[in-house]
């Protein structure tokens, strides 16, 4: 289970052909205002993107993540309104994305069904939810300290001017680091690889496969409560529609990254080169001005080529961990 | 045969529950209970009817296919811009152009899955985003609205056959074809041999790179067909047009029995999932239910469905990682 590899140097490689011809081929790209907005987009997504790709590492996925974002969103709005004070908003966020996460877990460990069809049918009924409670109308009007933990920078923090880092990007980067030597340093790490390349001989080894699973998909929901608790914070607003089809982004990083779909294998190290690879590449499109919809064509044949590049050449990117 | 029989129980409730839904939104809405009604029900089935045909075929492979929507939103916004700009062009012509261009579609999504070897759900997702792109930037992002629509692909829709319209006899006819074709034809029983078990199904001479690629052409052709049908009966062509409708399609799959992991479900299933969200979505406004609720019914839907097919679905999930790993 190597964290470094083929596929991690050619992300690397990648990352840094992007930046040195984006900066030299776009005015101000470079600069560090720049360098410091372009994580902003990718922040949210990597959180979710990591909690995936563990869950495919597990031979599992979660399609309901997004909408398990709105509903966690929701509730810190909902606390709000209720009066809660900040730290109760979070626990409701937090508590909302661990039930979410626990209905799933329970339904594919306890139930034992297909997890693609579960969450299709959780991605359906909890975005539902959230558009029964919020209808057409918005929450806005969300405690100035949220508000920071999506816009401010960390120097703001400890008083330092000069560190533009975005606060979100540096929690990001923790959360992804955490999820990172989790699995490539700890035996829960590698049981859960063992999990994906073969459930039936993990049990047989004596791994608790379905605890495991459940705790996945808790830990899936949860991370999905941190995504949105800084994009509430970053946008100001809970809307029903809130990070709506990010499930498919959270995907495609996690198999850029070299996550294979079978489970088993895969390295997190390049799931984050991943994100920020997508994170840098999106902002760049948009600093020229490239809809959208252009730039979501062309990851998504990004992430074909990614899969028939290994296949084609003649050396395969798809080393065994 | 006891999986058959277990099929055709969970068909006999699905339909006891449809006719229950309908008698219950009848008592509280009489207007429910007329032809007109009925009529409107199915018109409004028919396009989710013919995806969830190819859907269907995909699913028994073992595979899945989430480019439908988009394939249904390029193919659309190709001939209305073709219809545009030659209006004198028959619809025929219209009908053909998009039945291919949803076929050769398709046809990339069964390449890539069959020579290149990739799954199926990461190449679809990866497809999904290009072909609703490429609607984009063959419009340039501007709408074709009712009057550039040409007008063949706008009396589609309102056109009758012996008093029938149209949409319904091309559902009931696509729908049939292809039932017949998983019942009789030699390739359709080939196509759910192959999802029931692969390998077997490689040992005795199955050509299942042929038959994937036929699989996802034929859906991506039936998703074309649905493009032109449905940007007739809108009057309408846009980038986001069924934008994330192959959930719904997938969906209807799901509720009417189709398994996930391959080799079980019957057509019968499948269109009784398609009535039963056609139903929920036309009884709600009926019994005046914010249609907000459309959403988390069908997910409740979907899982209950699911949870009750738990027996034969553990049954196949249990079977195939073995199968997989060997």
């Amino acid at each position: 289970m190597k964290a470094l590899g083929r596929w991690e140097g050619m992300l690397a490689g990648l990352i840094l052909l992007l930046y040195a011809g984006f900066g030299i081929g776009v005015d101000g790209f470079l600069s560090p205002y720049a360098l410091a907005d372009g994580t902003v987009n990718v922040s949210e997504r990597l959180v979710i993107a990591m909690a995936m790709a563990m869950l495919i590492c597990a031979g599992e996925i979660d399609l309901s993540i997004a909408a398990t974002m709105a509903l966690a969103s929701l509730a810190m709005g909902l606390a709000m309104q209720a009066g809660a004070p900040l730290p109760l908003m979070l626990l409701a966020g937090v508590a909302t994305g661990a039930a979410c996460g626990l209905l799933n877990g329970w339904l594919v460990t306890r139930r034992g069904l297909p997890s693609i069809v579960v969450t299709i049918g959780t991605l359906s009924l909890y975005r539902g939810l959230a558009l029964v409670l919020l209808g057409d109308q918005a929450i806005t009007g969300y405690p100035e300290a949220l508000s920071t933990l999506g816009n401010g920078t960390l120097g703001d923090l400890v008083g330092v001017p000069w560190l533009i880092v975005p606060i979100e990007f540096g929690i990001a980067v923790l959360f992804a680091g955490g999820v990172a030597v989790w699995m490539h340093r700890t035996v829960h790490g590698r049981r859960i690889y063992a999990v994906g390349a073969n459930p039936v001989a993990a049990r047989f080894s004596g791994i608790a496969v379905d605890r495991y699973r459940l705790g996945l998909f808790v830990f899936a929901g949860v991370a999905a409560a941190l995504a949105a608790a800084l994009l509430t914070g970053r946008i100001g607003s809970t809307r029903p529609n809130l990070a709506a089809g990010w499930e498919l982004d959270a995907i495609t990083i996690a198999l850029l990254g070299g996550v294979a779909i079978q489970g088993g294998r895969g390295s997190m190290v390049g799931v984050m080169l991943a994100a920020l690879l997508l994170g840098g590449f999106t902002f760049a499109l948009g600093m020229l001005n490239v809809p959208g919809i252009v730039v979501s064509t062309i990851l998504g044949a990004l992430l074909i080529g990614a899969m028939v590049l290994p296949k084609v050449l003649p050396a395969p990117g798809s080393r065994v961990g | 045969m006891t999986a058959g029989r277990f099929t055709s129980l969970r068909e006999a409730s699905l339909l006891a529950v449809i006719v229950a839904l309908v008698l219950l939104v009848g008592w509280r809405a009489p207007v429910f209970l007329t032809l007109r009604s009925a009529l409107d029900v199915a018109n409004e089935s028919a396009l989710l009817a013919i995806l969830v045909a190819g859907q269907m075929v995909v699913l028994l492979t073992r595979g899945v296919d989430l480019s439908v929507a988009s394939n249904l939103a390029l193919t659309g916004m190709v001939c209305a811009l073709v219809g545009q700009a030659v209006p004198s062009l028959p619809i025929g012509v219209l009908l053909a152009l998009a039945v291919g261009v949803g076929a050769a579609l398709g046809a990339v999504n069964g390449l890539l899955i069959a020579l290149c070897r990739l799954p199926p759900i990461v190449v679809t997702l990866g497809t999904m985003a290009v072909y609703r792109g490429v609607a984009y930037l063959a419009s340039g992002g501007a709408w074709v609205s009712e009057q550039d629509i040409h007008a063949g692909i706008k009396a589609l829709p309102r056109a009758e056959l012996l008093g029938v319209p149209l949409l319904i006899v091309i559902a009931a006819g696509v729908v049939g074809a292809v039932a017949a074709w998983l019942r009789w034809g030699p390739a359709g029983r080939e196509v759910r041999a192959l999802g029931n078990n692969p390998d077997a199904a490689v040992y005795v001479g199955i050509p299942e790179r042929t038959r994937l690629l036929q699989v996802y052409a034929l859906s991506g052709a039936l998703a074309g067909l649905a493009g032109v049908l449905w940007v007739g009966r809108y009057a309408i062509a846009f980038t986001d047009l069924a934008a994330g409708y192959e959930l719904t399609v997938i969906a209807a799959c799901v509720i009417g029995g189709v398994s996930i992991a391959g080799g079980i479900g019957r057509m019968g299933g499948a269109m009784a999932g398609v009535l039963f969200i056609g139903v929920v979505n036309a009884a709600l406004p009926v019994i005046q239910v914010s249609p907000f609720w459309q959403q988390a019914i069908a997910g409740a839907v979907i899982l209950l469905s699911v949870a009750l097919n738990a027996g034969s679905q553990a049954r196949t999930r249990a079977r195939q990682p073995i199968l997989e790993k060997a």
